[in-house]
């Protein structure tokens, strides 16, 4: 049981009974002329696991925003145990108990994890802040989310799956009747996420309300009770988790099936070995990685966030140092010293998984994005801005960009559509070795399924593409061969037909060791 | 330009009217209030208007406009340059002394405004790429570094001229004297040059590839640095260019006064920098136009000129002036941000 159920005396009263503690009723919303939401009707139950689910744009998002009272409806309201409550009151939804943990967390980096925890709720005594008692209730809120974080720790040294059990924390050291989650496992690997998923189901079993906003079908089906699907801002269902199967959630959100989402799976090239790898190391992040792709061939990287993934790559082409290792190409040497050099030498281009913070600059344009990697070939003192323009039409074209207005700055675009804009970046450069850091991370089912096609196409015309992913359904459904790694070293290689999430994860977590290594 | 128009068609088009005049006076707010202060000026006293009078305030406007388009640069790729000041003392002393010494042991007078020159260049670029070193291979805030060698360059001056004053030996000033105060085409030669550095800093900054990569990088440097800019470089790079502007500014300043001491250009360096924040550049980096700089140095030397030729306010409140004017300019570019 949840130890902080006992004071929650009026949830626990209507856990028996079938009220409602949060409803929404014929709410709509106009952003100018367009409509967001149209007349959504739903009830949030105590206890109950409610997922929401839908395409970037269906509406998600704008609907949270509206229950936890940070947006207010054009028309129609929202009920707080059959009351209606004042639209668009952040600090009365809060008064109520509802929470919302958001995509990007809201923490403040340089304070410390108990100041967070605290942050406009600081417990007194007197003039000054009473650290003994904060000290003892942030404990107590952070053994209930099952996290050891220390409680001085700047947040910002946290890795981002502490900093979301902080978030957690946070939201429920106060008393909770309903708790908002929007894509939690957005940046979770499979065991934080089941962690997550535990902590989520023990708040529902306390008589919390949850509302579950996610792209993920595997997690809904796992965790929801009942299941509502969006589009286009309509309702298009409201089902029970059991009456409802993960491919019809997905024609019901796109209008196609999940056989779709990934290209037929061709068998692995019997191509040369474009890049090989020997014995790398990056101080702190990967250890002796020996590893090597060939022509044609797509690789996943899988393995717990920290596991060295990211920075392995990052030195390949770079971006960090390396200590000891050797990088060739077509079998012979290459020195890399910087990126520019990796671009160079061995036409290898890395597509961060931090869109926003490493990606894109966000206040730029979309065409100054996507020629910002390979500005020389414009020019190498002036920029041709014709030619820049022309090849970001083609690429527009290509990528199937959609920009409602050439100079609107990238962060009016859509999650999908900033990714594509950093995709046509890093090809402007024509690159032959690809490597794509979560590269679906934050993006609607739709988008997924052109970036998986065109990762294959890339392939299939003879591209080396390495691709780290923490959704191993992704990765599972995508490359011919998965390399798995653990606390910096390489621990499998898993190829052939017979992959399941579970065997990547026994090596990933260290339950099983080491297979017989096959370089090539 | 708008970005508002595509996305909220038609329904909205008097709002779309609000926020085009407000996108208007954001992006030629510096010159329209010039404009409007030229106006101001030519009301309140019709001499305002001589063609002495323009490139009188045209004149002295170069020196602070020359210094403040290296400073775009500098601003642009997020970084800030307080020893500016300093570094006009410091090109001036040890350019004095050397244009001295070759004059009075060559006897060469037109060798040594040579050699002043050249020495100028010089000790302006070197002391442009210290700062530089210091920020990129240092890694400390170029607040700190500058703040440093501000101190340092100013404490050399002193040292130098052994705490009083060094002057031009008359003859050699005599020779040098052209540079400022002659004319080409009736339009006197630091109006020349200012126009040069002007429009060379525009062409660099919109249109070449060093100039988008300090955007780049006063934007977000760590998706410059993933965008296989050289980021260090970049700024370094900036920094040397302001040091060759503060020089080029340094080499008109010399045959202006003749003299330089510890007191020479003080201040110089928030007169630049208010130069580059009227004019629209924005203070965090990222973004920024070098004719809005040269917009705001004329502006801050039209108040001067209006406060000087009209009675209403006390020239004494000059300073009072400018500091309206910057956090006016600092008000209208608030609408522009995001967060």
């Amino acid at each position: 049981m949840w130890p902080l159920s006992d004071e929650f005396p009026a949830t626990s009263a209507s856990f028996s009974g079938d009220v409602t503690v949060l409803a929404a009723a014929h709410l709509c919303k106009d952003f100018g002329p367009v409509r967001v939401l149209d007349d959504i009707n739903l009830e949030f139950l105590p206890g109950e696991i409610h997922a929401v689910v839908g395409e970037n744009g269906a509406g998600k998002s704008t609907l949270v925003k509206i229950l936890a009272g940070v947006l207010e409806p054009t028309s129609g309201t929202v009920l707080f145990r059959g009351a209606p409550v004042p639209a668009g009151n952040l600090r009365g939804m809060e008064n109520l108990g509802v929470r919302f943990i958001h995509q990007e967390l809201n923490l403040a980096e340089d304070l410390t994890v108990q100041e967070n925890l605290f942050l406009g709720q600081e417990l007194r005594r007197g003039l000054f802040l009473d650290e003994t008692a904060m000290r003892a209730k942030g404990r107590e809120v952070l053994a209930q989310v099952g996290s050891n974080v220390r409680l001085d720790l700047r947040v910002s040294r946290l890795r981002i799956s502490e900093k979301q059990m902080v978030e957690i924390a946070k939201a429920i050291s106060l008393q909770a009747t309903a708790i908002i989650f929007d894509e939690p496992t957005a940046v979770l690997t499979p065991g934080e996420a089941e962690r997550l998923f535990r902590l989520i189901e023990s708040f529902a079993a306390a008589g919390v309300a949850i509302i579950y906003i996610s792209h993920r079908l595997e997690e809904v089906k796992r965790l929801a009770h009942r299941i509502t699907v969006l589009r286009d801002g309509r309702q298009i269902a409201t089902r029970r988790a059991g009456e409802i199967s993960p491919d019809e959630i997905v024609r019901l959100m796109v209008g196609r099936s999940l056989h779709d989402l990934f290209p037929p799976k061709k068998i692995r090239p019997d191509q040369p070995v474009h890049l090989e790898v020997r014995h790398l190391t990056i101080p702190g992040y990967a250890s002796d990685c020996s590893f090597s792709v060939r022509k044609g061939e797509i690789v996943g990287f899988a393995g717990l966030v920290g596991a060295g993934r990211t920075e392995l790559f990052e030195g390949l082409v770079g971006l960090r140092k390396v200590t000891a290792g050797e990088i060739l190409k077509d079998g012979h040497l290459v020195k890399v010293t910087d990126y520019a050099s990796a671009i160079q030498q061995l036409t290898a281009v890395y597509l961060p998984e931090d869109r926003k913070g490493k990606g894109l600059i966000v206040s730029f344009d979309a065409r100054t994005n996507f020629s910002l990697l390979g500005l020389q070939k414009f020019g190498n003192w002036f920029v041709d801005e014709r030619d820049e323009s022309r090849e970001f039409q083609a690429a527009v074209k290509q990528f199937q960009i959609k920009i409602p207005n050439r100079s609107m700055p990238v962060n009016r675009l859509s999650g999908g559509n900033q990714q594509k804009v950093v995709l046509a970046k890093i090809s402007a450069v024509s690159p032959g070795i690809i490597i794509l850091d979560e590269p679906t991370r934050g993006i609607d089912v739709g988008t997924k399924a052109q970036i998986y096609h065109w990762i294959a196409d890339l392939a299939e015309l003879g591209h080396t593409c390495v691709v780290i992913s923490s959704e191993l359904m992704e990765i599972i459904g995508l490359c011919h061969r998965i390399i798995v790694m653990r606390s910096s070293r390489i621990v499998a290689n898993l190829e052939g037909e017979s992959i399941t999430e579970d065997e990547i994860m026994l090596y990933a977590t260290g339950v099983k060791t080491a297979t017989p290594f096959l370089p090539s | 330009m708008n970005s508002t128009e595509s996305i909220e068609p038609t329904a909205q088009s008097h709002r779309i009217d609000a926020a085009r005049i407000g996108a208007l006076a954001r992006d030629f707010g510096p010159l329209i209030a010039l404009i409007l202060l030229a106006i101001l000026g030519w009301v309140l006293n019709p001499s305002f208007g001589s063609w002495t009078n323009i490139t009188n305030v045209l004149t002295r406007s170069a020196i602070t406009g020359i210094i403040s388009v290296g400073a775009t640069f500098v601003i642009v790729s997020g970084e800030i340059d307080l020893s500016v000041g300093a570094m006009v003392a410091l090109i001036a002393s040890l350019m004095i002394i050397i244009v001295n010494q070759v004059a009075e042991s060559t006897g060469n007078l037109m060798l040594a405004v040579a050699a002043g020159l050249a020495a100028g260049l010089i000790i302006g670029l070197f002391t442009g790429l210290i700062n530089g070193i210091l920020v990129t291979k240092g890694k400390i805030d170029s607040f700190i570094v500058t703040l440093g060698t501000m101190g340092i360059f100013r404490s050399l001056v002193i040292f130098v001229a052994n705490g009083g004053t060094l002057t031009l030996n008359s003859d050699v000033r005599e020779a040098f004297r052209p540079i400022y105060y002659d004319a080409w085409l009736s339009v006197p030669i630091p109006v020349w040059v200012l126009a040069l550095v002007a429009v060379s800093g525009a062409i660099v900054l919109a249109k070449t590839r060093f100039g988008r990569y300090c955007r780049a990088v006063g934007s977000n440097a760590d998706v410059a640095f993933y965008s296989a800019i050289r980021v260090d470089r970049i700024r370094l790079v900036a920094f040397v260019v302001q040091g060759f502007c503060v020089a080029l500014a340094t080499i008109l300043y010399v045959p202006r006064l003749g003299s330089a001491s510890s007191g020479t250009a003080v201040g110089g360096e928030l007169e630049a920098i208010t130069a580059v924040v009227v004019g629209g550049t924005a203070l965090r980096g990222g973004y920024g136009r070098v004719w809005g700089s040269i917009a705001g140095a004329l502006i801050l030397t039209l108040i001067g000129n209006i406060l000087d030729l009209t009675s209403i306010i006390s020239v004494y409140l000059n300073g009072a002036v400018q500091g309206l004017i910057i956090l006016g300019a600092a008000l209208l570019q608030r609408g522009s941000r995001k967060r």
